[in-house]
């Protein structure tokens, strides 16, 4: 586990003087964002690691106690900026919940598709870099073209590429029309050859292989213990998936399935995230079918969603309702009660506990962020390797900082 | 017998508070007897996963009576159950045993609660700040610690070029 103290006062034994110790980051390419290791090395091989995190620690949960459920919802897109949008999901999930909203169906189908885009845009990263840190360069230029794609299709939904801010509490900022529906098929059509074609090039490739599997393995009793989620204790064996176990948004009209593994290894992680992504474009298939018309947003009639533009524009009520809801000292009402809300992110459970003190702002916004609880498996799964799997098991674990650090 | 039956039946003499709120089953237990709520939650309930240990401050809080209060998600992975446990610690020494013993993912969880909050964790291996640096004084997410204007920086050592 993390650091044990009776590890130092082995370590530090006259007879163990031949172990050294290498400083990893904080500012290391393959460790992509900032993080640092402090390894314990006998020869090349890993005794010990400890992490040490908080170089980009900026008080997020702290701006979330002074700004409101729609105004924080910038400061949650910059935790995972791999997967933005999925971060917003979240959040307002927890809020709505809180509030006791019950979103639109066409919203939840259009949360839905974007969800998914980012789960494909989170694991394209994660299969690309993980290639690319271990040798393999072409398919990290296929995964980041698409990648590329996914930005198109966010930005013409929302006018943002990267941080969204999309999401709204009861809805989102704007509807989308057919032409976006028919940017997701074209894009979903190039997909597919692209995932094929990376399969071909890193699935079976012998160099890859050797260089990941077995490495890293995480058994499903520690996976459990450690409080692992998401791609990671699946491939562990650990069948929880929030999709299904509790289901939100469209998830329960969808036909899906749990992508498992037991290797437990970080091939295992690998073939778990690749095969994911297929079941994201089904899921993403199924609701473009779908998607329901009428309203993205809920009834302005709640005062918690501003009125449409016509309406305010061209009526006293409809400016009245506008100013109700924009305006700092006024707002709506939260229970004064406590809730705790998950969504199923590409990196695991992101959760978030809300304190609710009456005002349209959190009393505490809590954010349980999945690296963070992965992150602390790493020196227990390090441990024994070669100093050359530090990178392909960080790669695995798919740590984004900001998110660590928060 | 549901979760709040056995917690009844084992624990007879405690005011344990049920209550549900949307889909969160919520139990709100003495901080003394935490650790024998631990153990049942463990062995006899078969909560295996410690998904989220994350701490509230009170102070501002219109009517609470409270400092702290910590929350504890726990998840039956068996059975997908989740219980959302929290207990109240005051000032001026908050502590509480910690839950490492049972659940590992409690080791990084209970650092974060101990450097934002200063609420300790006895029996924990390597209690030591995690987000802040080693030499910070504060812990940022009470509610008397400002938002912005108390300054930091100048407690950090300034090194030079010359004598770095």
């Amino acid at each position: 586990m993390p650091f044990e103290v009776s590890d130092l006062a082995e370590m530090d034994a006259p007879e163990k003087e031949y172990l050294w110790t290498l400083n990893f980051g904080p500012q290391h390419p393959a460790t992509h964002t900032t993080l640092r290791l402090v390894l314990t090395l006998d020869g090349e091989t890993v005794v010990n690691a400890v992490p040490h995190i908080g170089y980009l620690h900026s008080g997020f949960e702290k701006l979330g106690e002074h700004l409101d459920f729609n105004q924080y919802v910038t400061i949650v897109d910059r935790m995972n900026y791999i997967s933005p949008l999925a971060n917003e999901i979240a959040w307002h999930h927890a809020v709505e919940k809180l509030l006791g909203i019950e979103i639109t169906p066409r919203c939840k189908y259009l949360r839905t598709i974007l969800a998914e885009l980012m789960r494909l845009h989170d694991h394209l990263l994660n299969v690309g870099t993980t290639g690319l840190d271990l040798g393999a360069f072409t398919a990290f230029l296929y995964a980041f073209y698409q990648r590329e794609k996914i930005y198109d299709i966010v930005e013409s939904a929302s006018g943002q590429r990267f941080h969204t801010s999309y999401t709204r509490v009861g809805g989102v900022m704007f509807d989308v029309n057919n032409a976006w529906v028919d940017k997701i098929r074209d894009f979903l059509k190039g997909f597919m050859p692209v995932h094929a074609e990376v399969h071909r090039l890193l699935t079976r490739n012998r160099i890859f292989i050797d260089r990941i599997k077995g490495v890293g393995y995480l058994s499903p009793e520690d996976a459990i213990s450690m409080g692992v989620t998401g791609p990671l204790a699946r491939a562990s064996g650990v069948l929880r998936d929030l999709r299904k176990d509790e289901p939100y948004l469209a998830y329960p009209d969808l036909d899906f399935k749990v992508v498992a593994s037991k290797d437990g290894d970080c091939y295992g992680r690998y073939l778990v995230r690749m095969q994911e992504m297929l079941e994201s474009v089904k899921i993403i298939e199924q609701c473009l079918e779908n998607i329901p018309a009428g309203p993205v947003n809920i009834d302005a009639e709640t005062h918690i969603v501003p009125p449409a533009k016509p309406s305010v524009y061209r009526s006293i009520e409809g400016l009245i309702q506008h100013f109700e809801v924009m305006m700092p000292n006024r707002g709506y009402t939260t229970p004064r009660e406590e809730i705790y809300a998950a969504t199923e992110s590409p990196n695991g459970e992101l959760g978030y506990y809300i304190v609710g003190d009456g005002t349209p702002r959190a009393y505490r916004a809590r954010t349980r962020p999945p690296s963070y609880i992965h992150f602390a498996v790493f020196p227990h799964i390090i441990k024994g390797h070669q100093l050359s799997d530090v990178v392909a098991v960080l790669g695995s674990l798919n740590i984004i900082a900001a998110e660590l650090d928060r | 017998m549901s979760t709040e039956d056995v917690l009844k039946s084992k624990f007879p003499d405690d005011a344990l508070t049920f209550s549900q709120f949307r889909d969160n089953h919520r139990v709100v237990v003495p901080a003394a007897k935490l650790q024998a709520i631990f153990n049942c939650l463990k062995s006899d309930l078969g909560f295996d996963m410690l998904s989220e240990v994350t701490a509230v401050d009170y102070l501002e809080y219109e009517g609470a009576t409270d400092r702290f209060g910590v929350v504890y998600v726990f998840i039956n992975i068996a059975t997908g159950e989740r219980l959302v446990l929290k207990t109240f610690v005051n000032d001026p020494q908050p502590t509480l045993p910690s839950a490492y013993s049972l659940w590992k993912s409690a080791d990084w969880l209970e650092r974060e609660v101990f450097d934002m909050f200063g609420i300790t964790f006895t029996g924990h291996p390597d209690l030591r700040r995690i987000l802040t640096p080693d030499e910070f004084t504060a812990h940022p997410l009470r509610k008397d610690y400002p938002l912005k204007g108390r300054g930091e920086r100048h407690n950090f050592p300034i090194v030079t070029r010359a004598d770095s």
